[in-house]
């Protein structure tokens, strides 16, 4: 188990993820403690007109049960949201959501760069960024956002990525805090997760 | 605000201003075509034909029996129609019922370009593939391809389906009820809106709704947060149609 010195007080933590990230994000969210606190926003690329079955997959595994936030849903500590289908979904000054049906984004609706981005304008120097396996080049501009405002960003180690085109974007425009294989991503969330929880008492 | 946010970062890269205050200087001048161009981009006018199957086959085999073993005509309100796929989607339902002389139907949108492609009904074969799935999933009785022809391009849509509807200039969050209905439509509209603006929506649709009557959102829409959420009953959760139980 490897220790991670974590020096802010994070508000929320979002993922993002694509081609490959499914058993990677599963993993991750069945490692948690089930009073994990750190809100968890993800936002994982989907077929855009399924609504059903993909938040259903990750509930098998993950230790707290996920929902697909409705419009102007608060934002929660012990909670963990999925971008729904076919919505972009947005993060807002006082901690709420926001859907939206733009247009797609690097093909994608939802698109993690527009989560990213509004969440790092929501959250700043309080977020943590993590971006997954994947086979587009989305979430590289939401990663820069987060590092531009100050936030922790994460990318799984292209070379432990089924597909690394998605982290090596990131890598590509913007300096990344830490790069992790999977395991090192679940100890770093427990690290938090333990420091969230000594700040408690 | 993210998706505000954004889309006045595209009006200022599109008319090339420098700042947003060149863009309000620009609006308080008064010029009406500014306006409505401004307006046609700030919207959001993604839409298709039979979004969310299964909502449709609710309105279908529920509600809108429902309401014409109540009443010989009835009346509906699409607000915020955008290019009116969900119009069309609507005429073919209650053709296929046998009833759309029977239905009142007014559509309306506060962007103006957007209702002339409404009134227009032409769109384009690109999007006629995720229209006939939908139309297929929603459990339509023909061929969505009985209902357009091709031409160019473009799927012309029959135009008797929509011949008797009135299609208005109409903004919600200034606007006022103007008549009353017993089904209103607002899908994927609020969510442009903050809480307070969505309040105040709702009454309007309050007001413009016979008691007993519905009012369906989006799917991932919630009027739970809304101050006048209790004259409402949820018919329908996953589908998000509501039913006014109070006045
Ligand atoms: C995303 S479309 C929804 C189309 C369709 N109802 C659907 O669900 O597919 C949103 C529409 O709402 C309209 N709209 C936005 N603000 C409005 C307002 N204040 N009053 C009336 N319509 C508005 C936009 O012009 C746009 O056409």
């Amino acid at each position: 188990m490897r220790f991670f010195k974590i020096e802010q007080d994070y508000k929320a933590i979002v993922i993002g993820g694509s081609a490959g990230s499914f058993q990677v994000i599963s993993k991750i969210l069945g490692q948690l403690p089930g009073d994990f606190e750190t809100p968890i926003l993800m936002c994982l690329h989907r077929l855009r007109h399924v609504r059903h079955g993909f938040v259903e997959a990750l509930n098998i595994k993950s230790s707290i049960s996920i929902q697909e936030p409705y419009d102007k849903e608060p934002i929660r500590k012990g909670k963990f949201y999925l971008a729904p289908a076919n919505y972009h979904l947005n993060v807002e000054l006082g901690n709420t959501f926001a859907l939206s049906t733009e247009e797609l984004v690097n093909n994608s609706r939802p698109a993690i760069d527009l989560m990213f981005q509004s969440a790092a304008y929501a959250f700043r120097q309080r977020l943590v960024g993590i971006l997954l396996s994947g086979a587009n080049r989305d979430g590289a501009q939401g990663m820069k956002a987060i590092h531009e405002k100050g936030g922790l960003t994460v990318v799984q180690d292209p070379s432990d990525c089924l597909i690394d085109t998605m982290p090596s974007a990131a890598l590509n425009i913007t300096p990344i805090d830490h790069v992790l294989n999977v395991d090192d991503i679940i100890d770093f969330l427990l690290s938090l997760d333990r420091k969230v929880k000594q700040n408690r008492i | 605000m993210s998706s505000f946010r954004r889309r006045i970062q595209r009006i200022l890269e599109l008319y090339k201003f420098n700042s947003f205050e060149n863009l309000l200087q620009k609006l308080s001048l008064g010029n009406q075509e500014f306006f409505h161009e401004f307006l046609s981009e700030i919207t959001v006018n993604v839409t298709e034909m039979f979004r969310d199957p299964t909502f449709w086959i609710e309105l279908r085999e529920k509600i809108l029996p429902e309401l014409f073993s109540l009443n010989t005509n009835i009346s509906i309100w699409h607000a915020g129609c955008s290019s009116g796929e969900e119009v069309v989607s609507m005429a073919i339902v209650l053709r296929e019922m046998g009833m759309l002389d029977r239905a009142r139907i007014v559509a309306t949108d506060i962007d103006s370009a957007i209702l002339k492609k409404a009134r227009e009904a032409s769109y384009s074969m690109k999007n006629m593939e995720l229209n006939t799935k939908n139309y297929e999933t929603a459990k339509g009785t023909q061929e969505l391809s009985q209902y357009f022809e091709e031409k160019a391009g473009r799927a012309l849509m029959d135009k008797t389906l929509i011949k008797d509807v009135m299609f208005r200039e109409h903004n919600l969050v200034s606007g006022s009820a103007f008549s009353k209905f017993d089904l209103v439509l607002c899908r994927n509209v609020m969510i442009y809106f903050n809480q307070s603006l969505q309040n105040q929506v709702l009454k309007v649709f309050h007001e413009s709704l016979f008691k007993n009557s519905y009012l369906a959102v989006g799917s991932k829409e919630s009027l739970i947060w809304c101050e006048i959420a209790n004259k409402f009953a949820v018919v329908n959760n996953e589908e998000k149609i509501y039913k006014k139980i109070k006045d």
